[in-house]
């Protein structure tokens, strides 16, 4: 655990975190219209549809519930592999996780076609399938973080921080391989069905939390008017570096395959050359402003202890995260099933054509809801109760950092 | 009511009694009759559970679908009512079946088939269906529990043939025998309703010439037979998923 001279507070009443509250409420309040609209009248009011299955709210679920996942690391490098500075963020860390994973889910739950059967979900189990799996270890990754948070909080429990750690930790490397399964083990869809995925998503958590991670952890400071000095961020800062490039390295890995593979090329080209903005979400979106750029705005000598710079890294880190997850869902789902190799196929039912998918405005409200739940919870969750140190000032931090 | 009229009224139940159960006699076998004409369906009493013991499935011969199995999917919808949602555009309307035209790259050889639900001995539609909605029956038949499907439409993206739809919008007019409903998935069920009353799906009354249909278990059956004559090729062979429905001619 972290020294004694760190000190853990609330955060003050004021009128910011009012403001703060009516802006996130008033995106929780249109997620909500949009729930009701889709529940009441059908996903006809959606831009999904029978070819594109899986539209934006996955895209946000998918992100949310991946950067949750990622955003508990923080607190696992401290607690498993004992790096003091970073220690003093676990509480933080294990509340975003909690926070972004409630977010996700809750866009999933709210777009399924009969969400009021939700404790169909939650009662009966088929083992084998990955998406029951999910279920259960969601609620898992839950209720660790809610155990972990608690042996970091009440100095009773102190003796089960480290275990309660290390299960957590365990448990979210498990989690994000099964929410990357999801589409790995999924034989019909060229794109998909390869056991790249999980890795992939793991690293892409690491890197999607973290990013999260360090924007709350700097808003959090600066309108609280809390200390939070440059010992911490540039580890972060480094930290997230890491983690874009191990995406990348896994993202290269998964396309050069693919375009060797004789099976899959046809999907990669579309991806990579001919599918217009699937094409430019990926170089754009995930490998421009996504990668090349958080890159440079971290490794730029001019710009070493620039906070703007790395928040600036930290948010396109997230966009390329959206970008990537967008492409590989969407994208993977426009690209028309092979029903017979070798052939070109024709149906009045958008067979062998590249389908069409055009968001709605309900699917980005309710994304956006579940994304305000998110901050809505963390704002809460740091005024009740002591989840962030006093300050992390380098004077108070730097002493941990070994 | 004087003692004539309740007389009247006993003879008039007793003959209705008795002609209901002369119609109970013959139409089984005139049932059976029609159901030759393409393949051997026994029916299942209602309170004895569905078995192993058959496998349904069908052998859909290409070169004798003159028009590639419209007819077919006509017969489909008319039977199920699929594909009238008011709400939904075209590409998020029901399709239970559809008939798609071939073309070889290389050699430009073209046929059109009906692609329906395959019926596989290994559904990834019933792997991945967290809820179990997904089901395979012990005779080969997949179909969709209404009750527990959640609408998580995860097996749409596990059918490797786009052979399931997801209902977008309230539905009126249903069939009595095909219930169908909003957010949840749906797809072709072989006509299981049929099937248990020993009747054949409607599809394949729709083409007797060139559907045969029948138990894949039994080697002696009609379809058994032609298949081991003939040939049966899969739709995505290389998938492994053993399906009942065969093709001829592709």
């Amino acid at each position: 655990m972290a020294s004694q001279a760190i000190i853990f507070r609330e955060t003050k009443d004021g009128k910011g975190f009012y403001i703060l509250l009516a802006v996130l409420g008033a995106f929780l309040a249109l997620g909500a219209l949009a729930f009701f609209n889709a529940e009441h009248h059908g996903h006809h009011v959606t831009g999904m549809n029978n070819q594109i299955v899986w539209g934006l709210p996955h895209v946000f679920a998918i992100g949310l519930i991946v950067a949750a996942s990622g955003a508990l690391n923080v607190g696992s490098i401290g607690t498993v592999f004992g790096k003091k500075i970073y220690q003093p963020m676990g509480r933080l860390s294990a509340l975003l996780a909690i926070s972004l994973l409630i977010g996700g889910l809750i866009v999933l739950v709210l777009d399924l076609g009969r969400p009021d059967r939700l404790i169909v979900a939650m009662t009966t189990f088929n083992f084998k399938s990955i998406f029951a799996w999910n279920i259960i270890l969601y609620n898992g990754f839950l209720a660790l973080s809610a155990v972990y948070i608690w042996t970091m909080m009440d100095r009773q429990v102190k003796g089960y921080y480290k275990m309660a750690g290390i299960a957590a930790f365990t448990w979210r490397l498990i989690l994000t391989a099964g929410t990357g399964s999801i589409f790995g083990f999924l034989v019909a869809r060229d794109f998909y069905n390869s056991a790249v995925m999980a890795p992939l998503f793991i690293v892409m958590s690491f890197a999607m939390g973290l990013a999260v991670f360090i924007l709350v952890l700097h808003f959090a400071y600066s309108w609280t008017g809390r200390q939070l000095g440059n010992a911490v961020m540039n580890r972060l800062r480094y930290l997230l570096a890491v983690f874009i490039g191990g995406v990348l390295l896994l993202e290269a890995a998964r396309h050069f395959t693919g375009l060797y593979i004789a099976q899959k090329a046809g999907v990669e080209n579309f991806i990579l050359f001919e599918g217009g903005v699937y094409t430019q979400l990926f170089w754009v979106g995930q490998i421009l402003l996504g990668s090349l750029l958080p890159l440079s705005l971290i490794f730029c000598r001019k710009l070493v202890d620039n906070r703007v710079a790395l928040l600036l890294a930290a948010a396109f880190t997230i966009v390329g995260g959206f970008a990537q997850l967008y492409v590989i869902l969407i994208g993977g789902q426009a690209y028309p099933l092979t029903l017979f190799p070798g052939a070109e196929v024709s149906s009045d039912y958008f067979d062998g054509v590249i389908n069409s998918y055009v968001p709605s405005i309900w699917e980005l409200m309710l994304g956006l809801g579940g994304v305000a739940l998110t901050l809505v919870m963390v704002t809460i969750g740091v005024k009740v109760l002591r989840f962030l140190p006093d300050s992390l000032s380098d004077a108070v931090a730097d002493p941990h950092s070994k | 009511m004087n003692q004539n009229r309740v007389d009247e009224y006993r003879r008039n139940f007793m003959t209705a009694l008795g002609g209901v159960a002369a119609v109970a006699a013959v139409a089984p076998s005139f049932v059976l009759q029609t159901a030759h004409a393409a393949g051997e369906v026994a029916a299942k009493p209602a309170d004895q559970a569905v078995t192993d013991a058959k496998r349904w499935g069908m052998l859909i011969d290409v070169t004798k679908l003159t028009d590639g199995g419209a007819a077919m999917v006509a017969a489909c919808k008319k039977e199920h009512g699929w594909g009238d949602e008011i709400h939904s555009d075209a590409t998020q309307k029901a399709h239970w079946a559809r008939v798609v035209k071939v073309t070889d790259k290389l050699t430009q050889n073209s046929f059109s088939l009906p692609v329906m639900c395959q019926h596989c001995e290994n559904p990834p539609c019933v792997d991945v269906c967290p809820t179990g909605a997904s089901m395979k029956r012990a005779d080969g038949i997949v179909q969709v529990n209404k009750h527990t499907c959640i609408g998580c439409r995860y097996c749409m993206m596990a059918c490797p043939y786009k052979a399931r739809s997801f209902v977008h919008e309230h539905l009126i007019d249903q069939k009595a025998h095909s219930p169908r409903g909003i957010g949840t998935v749906e797809s072709c069920n072989m006509c299981v309703h049929r099937v248990d009353n020993g009747q054949l799906p409607a599809c394949v009354e729709a083409a007797p010439d060139a559907v045969t249909f029948g138990d894949l278990n039994d080697p002696n059956s009609t379809l058994s037979q032609t298949l081991k004559a003939i040939g049966g090729k899969q739709i995505r062979a290389d998938l492994g998923l053993n399906t009942g429905v065969r093709y001829h001619g592709i």
